[in-house]
């Protein structure tokens, strides 16, 4: 992709919170990370988890309850929440590849559970509540992430939003490398025929595994950087709602492309704020959304544009 | 806590009726697995539409067209929310999964994903999330029957008899009638059955639409003992997946019997280890995962 665009989109990130509500752009960035990160394993292995939430969710607890209860730095509260992430996924996935397919959605689906019934009963959760009021904490010890500044009159939270916009920009570089590596050759060669893999000689279930973790590990950092900026960690997180969101933002956005759950996220988190004065009805939007996008729309729609200019996106 | 002969066998009894719903259930989806190759993820939502449809019959039909002393009984519950249900699987499978079939199958459990929420979401919006009850359960069906070893609640018991006999009423016209033998052989190989002659669109259809109304026929008979909420479905659906994930769904008697176990093993849990009642289904599938990943009745692919 041409290198325009790239300095375009991280001058983008870097201008604005000066430009649009902070809050919302790093709830974007959470979950375009999030996205992005399902995306990895929808996308380009072919492997669709219904239980990613559990990933996201897990994590944000785990940042939530190391920052909060043991005193942690931020940066090592995601970094505790991403190993979770990537060792759940290392359990969950070496379980669900066993299953293809239909089955392999209702296998992460189910396990995902285990972990919201967890989440529901365990001590340190907080039951019904979630964790509350975490704390943002002391970026290395030292920078405040709490810290505001007057931007417009309005009190931002700039350290955390370029500690977040930075988080971001990791973990898609992670997942841009992973896409276009000799290794991400070998997952879209899964995705396309998973027999011809294997007889050329791969170990197939070694690279599903490997792609599980690495989507994993990235959720749960979204989940991780999410659960700083709302300083909450909530059942919300790891319910299968989640997990039926993230497949929409990646669905609507367009499988399979490098930008699709970036616009993905944006139009589902823009719709959610945008509609949150009709309550429960949201759902209901959401529901129509997942129903118009697979009739209708299945490419999404970077993969339409892509289509329309004849390039790969 | 004593392990007494009574309260093992009670809480097996009550999981049995558990049982029944998650036998049902995985057996409506193993039959439309069979023939569409999809996952109904909106299952649960149709289980819950049954349950109100026999609610708001109850309630709300008599004054809505104008005889207020009108009241769908319980009886007439279960022949017409099945009905009403199945043609509203009818019209989804028609209008939307039909255009599906020939793209991924995991559309179409993307599909029925979106319009579980729909269902749910509407009918959150209109009734209480905690439940509503239902209180047309008929005279004849109160009380209890002494069973030797507990006294058993005449209802639950009426649950379990009269969802057996449909289970195996289904497992016998697939596997033991000409109709049925239709049905196979359009799961084995669609394009062949065509070839006879067969109308397989259409019996692709009503297999939806059958499949759809078991649903609908579980809710009616959960909405007496359970309270009829928007989330009733949410909570059974992802429980009978695991079921579906143990079982495989190759199977018809295959997930009728696995979905019996499930609710048994349940309700033993929940005498044994009370907190581990809600996940031992999971759990039980991790195992079976690891062991036998196709599914106790699966086939290896």
């Amino acid at each position: 992709m041409s290198k325009i665009l790239w300095i375009a989109l991280i001058a983008l990130g870097l201008v604005a919170p000066f430009i649009v509500y902070p809050v919302f752009m790093m709830k974007l960035l959470c979950f375009a990370l999030f996205a992005s990160a399902f995306n990895l394993l929808l996308g380009y292995t072919g492997l669709l988890s219904f239980g990613h939430a559990a990933f996201f969710g897990g994590a944000s607890y785990i940042t939530g309850y190391l920052v909060k209860t043991s005193g942690l730095t931020p940066e090592l509260g995601v970094l505790g929440g991403t190993l979770f992430a990537a060792l759940l996924g290392y359990l969950v996935g070496s379980l669900a590849i066993r299953r293809q397919g239909i089955y392999f959605a209702m296998v992460t689906l189910a396990l995902a559970q285990i972990v919201y019934f967890i989440a529901l009963k365990a001590p340190f959760t907080g039951g019904e509540d979630g964790l509350q009021g975490i704390p943002r904490g002391n970026l290395f010890g030292i920078i405040d992430l709490g810290q505001t500044y007057s931007i417009g009159g309005n009190p931002v939270a700039l350290n955390l939003y370029y500690f977040i916009f930075v988080l971001f920009c990791l973990g898609f570089w992670v997942i841009y490398r992973t896409i276009n590596s000799p290794f991400g050759q070998v997952l879209k060669a899964i995705r396309e025929n998973e027999p011809r893999a294997v007889s050329l000689g791969y170990k197939v279930e070694r690279f599903k595994l490997m792609a599980f973790v690495i989507s994993a590990a990235l959720a749960g950092m979204a989940g991780s950087m999410k659960s700083l900026v709302f300083q909450l960690a909530s059942l919300t997180d790891v319910s299968w709602h989640t997990s039926g969101e993230v497949v929409l933002m990646t669905l609507l956005g367009g499988v399979g492309t490098v930008l699709g759950p970036l616009v993905g996220a944006f139009t589902v988190v823009t719709l959610q704020s945008e509609l949150s004065s009709v309550g429960s009805w949201i759902t209901v939007i959401i529901g129509v959304t997942f129903v118009v996008c697979v009739l209708l729309f299945r490419r999404g729609f970077v993969g339409e544009l892509g289509r329309l200019l004849k390039k790969s996106l | 806590m004593e392990l007494s002969f009574q309260t093992v066998m009670s809480q097996v009894m009550l999981g049995l009726n558990n049982g029944v719903f998650y036998a049902i259930l995985s057996l409506g989806l193993a039959v439309i697995f069979g023939l569409l190759n999809i996952v109904n993820f909106a299952h649960g939502a149709l289980y819950m539409l049954g349950a109100y449809v026999a609610l708001l019959g109850f309630t709300s039909l008599g004054p809505l067209i104008g005889m207020p002393d009108f009241h769908l009984n319980y009886w007439a519950a279960l022949i017409v929310a099945p009905l009403v249900v199945g043609a509203v699987g009818i019209v989804i499978e028609k209008t939307m999964l039909s255009r599906l079939y020939k793209f991924d199958h995991l559309y179409g459990l993307l599909l029925t994903f979106g319009l579980a929420l729909i269902i749910q979401g509407v009918f959150t919006n209109f009734f209480n999330v905690s439940g509503d009850p239902y209180e047309a359960k008929p005279e004849i069906l109160n009380g209890a029957v002494n069973l030797g070893f507990m006294m058993f609640p005449k209802y639950r018991l009426w649950v379990i008899c009269i969802s057996l006999v449909v289970c195996f009423g289904t497992w016998f016209v697939i596997e033991r009638t000409k109709l049925g033998s239709f049905l196979r052989a359009g799961t084995e190989n669609p394009e062949l059955v065509k070839a006879f002659g067969v109308n397989v669109p259409l019996m692709i259809t009503l297999t939806y639409g059958y499949g759809v109304a078991l649903a609908a026929f579980a809710g009616v008979l959960a909405a007496p003992i359970y309270s009829v909420s928007p989330v009733m479905g949410s909570e059974m659906i992802i429980t009978v997946f695991a079921v579906v994930v143990i079982g495989g769904m190759g199977s018809i008697m295959g997930s009728i019997v696995t979905g019996l176990l499930l609710g048994m093993v349940e309700g033993f849990t929940k005498v044994v280890y009370a907190p581990a009642s809600s996940t031992v289904i999971f759990l039980i599938m991790v195992v079976v995962l690891l062991v036998k990943p196709a599914g106790l009745f699966g086939r290896e692919s």
